[in-house]
Protein backbone atom coordinates (compact mmCIF):
# COMPACT_ATOMS: atom_id res chain seq x y z
CA UNK A 1 0.00 0.00 0.00
CA UNK A 2 2.42 2.69 -0.99
CA UNK A 3 0.71 5.51 -0.95
CA UNK A 4 3.37 8.20 -2.48
CA UNK A 5 4.08 6.38 -6.08
CA UNK A 6 0.60 6.09 -7.94
CA UNK A 7 0.41 5.82 -11.53
CA UNK A 8 -2.19 8.20 -13.32
CA UNK A 9 -4.33 5.68 -13.75
CA UNK A 10 -4.69 5.22 -9.53
CA UNK A 11 -4.74 8.52 -9.08
CA UNK A 12 -8.14 9.31 -11.71
CA UNK A 13 -9.39 6.24 -9.77
CA UNK A 14 -9.07 7.68 -6.39
CA UNK A 15 -10.51 11.03 -7.70
CA UNK A 16 -13.68 8.98 -9.49
CA UNK A 17 -13.60 7.00 -5.69
CA UNK A 18 -14.01 10.33 -4.12
CA UNK A 19 -16.71 11.28 -6.58
CA UNK A 20 -18.99 8.69 -5.26
CA UNK A 21 -17.71 7.48 -2.23
CA UNK A 22 -21.37 8.28 0.70
CA UNK A 23 -20.91 10.96 2.32
CA UNK A 24 -21.31 9.83 6.22
CA UNK A 25 -24.40 11.68 8.26
CA UNK A 26 -21.53 12.86 10.87
CA UNK A 27 -23.87 14.96 13.00
CA UNK A 28 -27.11 12.27 12.73
CA UNK A 29 -24.61 9.59 14.02
CA UNK A 30 -23.33 11.82 16.51
CA UNK A 31 -26.71 12.79 17.71
CA UNK A 32 -27.46 8.65 17.99
CA UNK A 33 -24.19 7.62 19.11
CA UNK A 34 -25.06 10.65 22.47
CA UNK A 35 -28.97 9.24 22.90
CA UNK A 36 -27.77 5.63 22.55
CA UNK A 37 -24.65 5.62 25.06
CA UNK A 38 -26.19 8.35 27.43
CA UNK A 39 -28.89 5.69 27.94
CA UNK A 40 -27.30 2.91 28.56
CA UNK A 41 -24.47 4.97 31.02
CA UNK A 42 -28.35 5.72 32.39
CA UNK A 43 -29.24 2.26 33.31
CA UNK A 44 -25.59 1.63 34.26
CA UNK A 45 -26.10 4.39 36.81
CA UNK A 46 -29.59 2.94 38.31
CA UNK A 47 -27.71 -0.37 38.89
CA UNK A 48 -25.36 1.25 40.32
CA UNK A 49 -28.13 2.51 42.71
CA UNK A 50 -29.29 -0.43 43.15
CA UNK A 51 -26.54 -2.15 44.52
CA UNK A 52 -25.21 0.50 47.00
CA UNK A 53 -28.95 0.66 48.64
CA UNK A 54 -29.81 -3.17 48.62
CA UNK A 55 -26.24 -4.82 48.72
CA UNK A 56 -24.26 -1.56 50.72
CA UNK A 57 -21.65 -1.19 48.12
CA UNK A 58 -20.04 2.29 48.16
CA UNK A 59 -20.24 4.47 45.52
CA UNK A 60 -16.29 3.54 44.92
CA UNK A 61 -16.79 -0.11 44.77
CA UNK A 62 -20.10 -0.29 43.37
CA UNK A 63 -19.10 -0.13 39.45
CA UNK A 64 -17.55 -3.24 39.80
CA UNK A 65 -20.78 -5.22 40.35
CA UNK A 66 -22.52 -3.16 37.95
CA UNK A 67 -19.96 -3.73 35.18
CA UNK A 68 -20.68 -7.46 35.28
CA UNK A 69 -24.57 -6.81 35.07
CA UNK A 70 -23.89 -4.75 32.16
CA UNK A 71 -22.02 -7.16 30.35
CA UNK A 72 -24.64 -10.33 31.82
CA UNK A 73 -27.26 -7.98 29.82
CA UNK A 74 -25.14 -7.87 26.56
CA UNK A 75 -24.63 -11.70 26.95
CA UNK A 76 -28.55 -11.88 26.56
CA UNK A 77 -29.09 -8.90 24.49
CA UNK A 78 -25.91 -10.24 22.32
CA UNK A 79 -27.49 -13.88 21.88
CA UNK A 80 -30.78 -12.83 21.10
CA UNK A 81 -29.12 -10.66 18.08
CA UNK A 82 -30.90 -7.77 19.58
CA UNK A 83 -27.27 -5.62 20.19
CA UNK A 84 -26.38 -5.94 16.84
CA UNK A 85 -29.56 -4.36 15.70
CA UNK A 86 -28.71 -1.65 18.44
CA UNK A 87 -24.92 -1.41 17.34
CA UNK A 88 -26.11 -0.96 13.70
CA UNK A 89 -28.18 1.90 14.58
CA UNK A 90 -25.99 3.54 17.29
CA UNK A 91 -22.40 3.09 16.22
CA UNK A 92 -20.34 4.14 18.70
CA UNK A 93 -22.78 4.56 21.37
CA UNK A 94 -23.08 0.68 22.02
CA UNK A 95 -19.85 0.25 21.26
CA UNK A 96 -17.61 2.60 23.47
CA UNK A 97 -19.88 1.34 26.93
CA UNK A 98 -18.78 -1.53 28.35
CA UNK A 99 -21.69 -3.74 26.98
CA UNK A 100 -19.98 -3.48 23.47
CA UNK A 101 -16.92 -4.87 25.18
CA UNK A 102 -18.87 -7.59 26.62
CA UNK A 103 -20.46 -7.87 22.98
CA UNK A 104 -17.56 -8.10 21.12
CA UNK A 105 -16.41 -11.28 23.64
CA UNK A 106 -19.61 -12.63 23.55
CA UNK A 107 -20.43 -12.55 19.64
CA UNK A 108 -17.15 -14.03 19.37
CA UNK A 109 -17.74 -17.02 21.06
CA UNK A 110 -20.69 -17.57 20.16
CA UNK A 111 -20.09 -17.21 16.14
CA UNK A 112 -16.82 -19.66 16.69
CA UNK A 113 -19.01 -22.17 18.84
CA UNK A 114 -19.29 -24.49 15.52
CA UNK A 115 -15.30 -24.95 15.49
CA UNK A 116 -15.58 -26.27 18.64
CA UNK A 117 -15.38 -25.22 22.23
CA UNK A 118 -11.23 -25.59 22.91
CA UNK A 119 -9.99 -24.12 19.65
CA UNK A 120 -13.13 -22.23 18.25
CA UNK A 121 -14.68 -20.55 21.49
CA UNK A 122 -11.98 -20.46 23.65
CA UNK A 123 -9.49 -19.73 20.82
CA UNK A 124 -11.18 -16.56 19.62
CA UNK A 125 -13.06 -15.42 22.08
CA UNK A 126 -10.82 -12.81 22.60
CA UNK A 127 -10.59 -12.11 19.00
CA UNK A 128 -12.00 -8.56 18.96
CA UNK A 129 -11.40 -7.72 22.56
CA UNK A 130 -7.76 -8.84 22.14
CA UNK A 131 -6.50 -5.61 21.32
CA UNK A 132 -8.46 -3.66 23.88
CA UNK A 133 -6.84 -5.55 26.65
CA UNK A 134 -3.60 -5.23 25.03
CA UNK A 135 -3.17 -1.69 24.65
CA UNK A 136 -4.97 -0.76 28.10
CA UNK A 137 -2.64 -3.25 29.86
CA UNK A 138 0.39 -1.99 28.22
CA UNK A 139 -0.46 1.20 28.40
CA UNK A 140 -1.66 1.25 31.74
CA UNK A 141 1.87 -0.73 32.85
CA UNK A 142 3.83 2.48 31.26
CA UNK A 143 1.58 5.12 33.06
CA UNK A 144 1.91 3.60 36.57
CA UNK A 145 5.81 2.45 36.56
CA UNK A 146 6.47 5.96 35.27
CA UNK A 147 3.90 7.18 38.05
CA UNK A 148 5.79 4.61 40.76
CA UNK A 149 9.33 5.53 39.44
CA UNK A 150 8.50 9.38 40.04
CA UNK A 151 7.31 8.87 43.30
CA UNK A 152 10.06 6.37 44.66
CA UNK A 153 12.95 9.18 43.19
CA UNK A 154 10.41 11.65 44.84
CA UNK A 155 10.04 13.95 41.88
CA UNK A 156 6.23 14.00 42.66
CA UNK B 1 -29.55 11.57 43.02
CA UNK B 2 -31.25 13.33 39.78
CA UNK B 3 -28.67 15.38 38.84
CA UNK B 4 -26.12 12.66 38.97
CA UNK B 5 -28.59 10.51 36.37
CA UNK B 6 -28.88 13.64 34.26
CA UNK B 7 -24.89 13.96 34.12
CA UNK B 8 -23.97 10.17 33.80
CA UNK B 9 -26.50 10.64 30.62
CA UNK B 10 -24.49 14.12 28.97
CA UNK B 11 -20.69 12.25 30.18
CA UNK B 12 -21.96 8.85 28.80
CA UNK B 13 -23.31 10.65 25.58
CA UNK B 14 -20.53 12.84 25.22
CA UNK B 15 -17.35 10.25 25.20
CA UNK B 16 -19.58 8.22 22.98
CA UNK B 17 -19.39 11.31 20.18
CA UNK B 18 -16.14 11.23 20.89
CA UNK B 19 -15.93 7.46 19.57
CA UNK B 20 -18.58 8.31 16.79
CA UNK B 21 -16.07 10.81 15.58
CA UNK B 22 -13.13 8.69 15.28
CA UNK B 23 -15.79 6.29 13.27
CA UNK B 24 -16.67 8.75 10.56
CA UNK B 25 -14.01 11.84 10.96
CA UNK B 26 -10.80 9.87 11.47
CA UNK B 27 -12.22 6.76 9.78
CA UNK B 28 -10.81 4.59 12.32
CA UNK B 29 -12.09 1.09 12.70
CA UNK B 30 -13.89 -0.02 16.23
CA UNK B 31 -10.69 -1.92 17.42
CA UNK B 32 -8.59 1.23 16.83
CA UNK B 33 -11.27 3.68 17.93
CA UNK B 34 -11.67 1.23 21.66
CA UNK B 35 -8.14 0.90 21.87
CA UNK B 36 -6.97 4.34 21.53
CA UNK B 37 -10.40 5.40 24.32
CA UNK B 38 -8.39 2.88 26.74
CA UNK B 39 -4.99 4.23 26.52
CA UNK B 40 -6.72 7.89 26.60
CA UNK B 41 -8.43 6.53 29.69
CA UNK B 42 -5.09 5.37 30.92
CA UNK B 43 -2.98 8.46 30.87
CA UNK B 44 -5.97 10.39 32.16
CA UNK B 45 -5.90 8.19 35.43
CA UNK B 46 -2.57 8.62 35.69
CA UNK B 47 -2.63 12.18 35.66
CA UNK B 48 -5.36 11.18 37.88
CA UNK B 49 -7.83 13.32 36.54
CA UNK B 50 -10.51 10.48 35.74
CA UNK B 51 -11.29 9.67 39.25
CA UNK B 52 -13.33 13.18 39.78
CA UNK B 53 -14.94 12.40 36.27
CA UNK B 54 -16.04 9.44 38.07
CA UNK B 55 -17.12 11.52 41.12
CA UNK B 56 -19.06 13.79 39.13
CA UNK B 57 -20.82 11.69 36.67
CA UNK B 58 -20.55 8.00 38.17
CA UNK B 59 -21.94 5.57 35.63
CA UNK B 60 -21.61 8.20 32.63
CA UNK B 61 -17.40 8.01 33.58
CA UNK B 62 -17.23 4.09 34.46
CA UNK B 63 -19.29 2.20 31.69
CA UNK B 64 -17.68 3.62 28.79
CA UNK B 65 -14.53 1.61 28.11
CA UNK B 66 -11.62 4.64 29.30
CA UNK B 67 -13.20 3.47 32.48
CA UNK B 68 -10.76 0.40 31.63
CA UNK B 69 -7.51 2.30 31.03
CA UNK B 70 -8.41 4.09 34.78
CA UNK B 71 -9.15 1.55 36.16
CA UNK B 72 -6.10 -0.76 35.32
CA UNK B 73 -3.83 2.17 36.13
CA UNK B 74 -5.61 2.81 39.71
CA UNK B 75 -5.59 -1.09 40.22
CA UNK B 76 -1.49 -1.19 39.39
CA UNK B 77 -0.95 1.96 41.35
CA UNK B 78 -2.26 0.94 44.79
CA UNK B 79 -0.81 -2.00 44.71
CA UNK B 80 2.64 -0.31 44.12
CA UNK B 81 2.21 1.69 46.89
CA UNK B 82 1.64 -0.89 49.02
CA UNK B 83 4.85 -3.51 47.12
CA UNK B 84 6.56 -1.16 45.42
CA UNK B 85 7.67 -1.41 41.56
CA UNK B 86 6.64 -5.40 41.33
CA UNK B 87 2.78 -3.95 42.47
CA UNK B 88 2.61 -2.67 38.98
CA UNK B 89 2.51 -6.04 37.30
CA UNK B 90 0.83 -7.70 40.60
CA UNK B 91 -2.30 -4.93 40.62
CA UNK B 92 -3.14 -4.40 37.13
CA UNK B 93 -6.64 -6.36 37.29
CA UNK B 94 -7.09 -5.62 40.19
CA UNK B 95 -10.46 -3.57 40.16
CA UNK B 96 -11.05 -4.78 36.71
CA UNK B 97 -11.02 -8.33 37.23
CA UNK B 98 -15.05 -8.16 37.58
CA UNK B 99 -15.10 -6.89 34.28
CA UNK B 100 -12.85 -9.26 32.34
CA UNK B 101 -14.25 -12.59 34.98
CA UNK B 102 -17.60 -11.40 33.92
CA UNK B 103 -16.40 -11.40 29.58
CA UNK B 104 -15.16 -14.80 29.56
CA UNK B 105 -17.67 -16.49 31.96
CA UNK B 106 -20.85 -15.25 30.53
CA UNK B 107 -18.76 -15.19 26.95
CA UNK B 108 -18.72 -18.80 27.56
CA UNK B 109 -22.44 -19.52 29.03
CA UNK B 110 -23.56 -17.45 25.81
CA UNK B 111 -21.56 -20.03 23.54
CA UNK B 112 -23.61 -22.82 25.41
CA UNK B 113 -26.57 -21.03 25.38
CA UNK B 114 -26.70 -19.65 22.26
CA UNK B 115 -26.62 -20.91 18.48
CA UNK B 116 -25.08 -18.55 16.04
CA UNK B 117 -27.52 -16.62 13.68
CA UNK B 118 -27.42 -16.48 9.74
Amino acid sequence: MASKNKSPEQKQYEKLEQKHELKRPVLQNCVKAFFVGGTICLIGQAITYFYIYFFHFTEQTAGNPTVATMIFIAMLLTGFGVYDRIGQFAGAGSAVPITGFGNSVISAAIEHRTEGFVLGVGGNMFKLAGSVILFGVFSAFVVALIKTLLQIWGVI
Amino acid sequence: MLPMFFWAFVVGGLICVIGQIMFDVLKLTPGHTMSTLVVVGAILGGFGVYDPLIDFAGAGATIPITSFGNSLVNGALQEAEQHGLVGVLTGMFEITSSGISAAVVFGFIGALLFKPKG
